[in-house]
């Protein structure tokens, strides 16, 4: 299996080619989001790189629950409620949410996933295969 | 201006791959704006003309029910410009399709010159069967017919790919 340093290596290089940026910016804290620029649609760019490099499956809504954040069910006032959360914590546990849940605004959501997660979640995806 | 970047579809395989031409003739008016005296094809055109032909192509393997749109180019490279009398031909490939999107790879020949290289990310808005508001169905009927896709086009088992019902 990959070690953690290949993962990230081929993490961060889908990440300066589906976002612009320069490889020193792809640290494992950056947020793909807020340090990084991404936006919505380059998320289905990255998913495919991920994909094409790892030679894994990323089902839509596994890297980015938009479905449980738009759904009403979940998010009150614009703040996902604590049922939510559990729903995003089972769907992501790659992600670390202690930030997020203690003020969970849905317009924060984008801002919370690192460059770290991604190398989470491609481990944990390889570990299935 | 007339927004057709293609001329016509030479190849064409449903959900795979295709290629098209697009010939830069001095009588398109914009030739003469950029630049004046020294008519250069704009690479942003290239570009155009490449998602067109991409675009069709995931438009076709989904049935023409979505709205595809180009989302993002995740790549554009060129390496000379294209001038009046070149014949361009664009080869697009799928290299995803997804339900929410897909991913295309493109090239630029003039003759066997590479000319550019682009990787286009489309994104397919509406749910299928809705109406969408791009265009009239009966428009984008006429455009793939103007640009042959009935004639060339063929599925993935040889056969021919024909013409989606006017509803």
């Amino acid at each position: 299996m990959a070690s953690q340093e290949e993962i990230f290596s081929k993490v961060q290089t889908a990440l300066v080619d589906a976002l612009g940026v320069d490889e020193e910016e792809v640290t494992p804290t950056a947020t793909l989001v807020g340090d990084l620029g991404a936006e919505s649609i380059d998320f289905l760019d990255i998913v495919f790189r991920l994909e094409k490099a790892f030679d894994i499956k990323i089902p839509r809504g596994e890297l980015f629950p938009e479905d449980i954040l738009t759904n009403a069910q979940y998010v009150q006032g614009g703040k996902v409620t604590p049922a939510g959360l559990e729903q995003i914590k089972q769907r992501m546990p790659f992600a670390d949410l202690t930030k997020f849940s203690a003020n969970p605004n849905v317009q924060d959501f984008g801002n919370m996933l690192t460059v770290q997660d991604m190398v989470r979640y491609v481990e944990s995806k390889l570990a299935k295969k | 201006m007339r927004w057709f970047w293609i001329d016509r579809y030479t190849e064409f395989v449903s959900a795979q791959h295709a290629t098209a031409i697009k010939n830069v003739s001095l009588a398109e008016d914009h030739l003469h704006d950029h630049f004046a005296g020294a008519p250069l094809m704009p690479a942003s055109l290239i570009i155009e003309g490449i998602a067109q032909a991409g675009g069709i192509l995931l438009g076709q393997a989904t049935g023409f029910e979505r709205q595809v749109v180009l989302a993002k180019v995740a790549k554009a490279r060129f390496y000379f410009e294209a001038r009046p009398g070149d014949t361009l031909t664009y080869r697009v490939d799928a290299q995803d399709i997804r339900d929410d999107g897909a991913i295309i790879s493109g090239t630029s020949r003039v003759d066997d010159r590479l000319q550019g290289e682009v990787e286009l990310v489309f994104a397919q808005l509406g749910s299928k069967g809705e109406q969408t508001g791009m265009f009239e169905r009966e428009t984008l009927l006429n455009w793939l017919r103007m640009i042959r896709l009935f004639e060339v086009g063929v599925n993935t088992d040889g056969t021919r790919i024909v013409e989606p019902a006017l509803r």
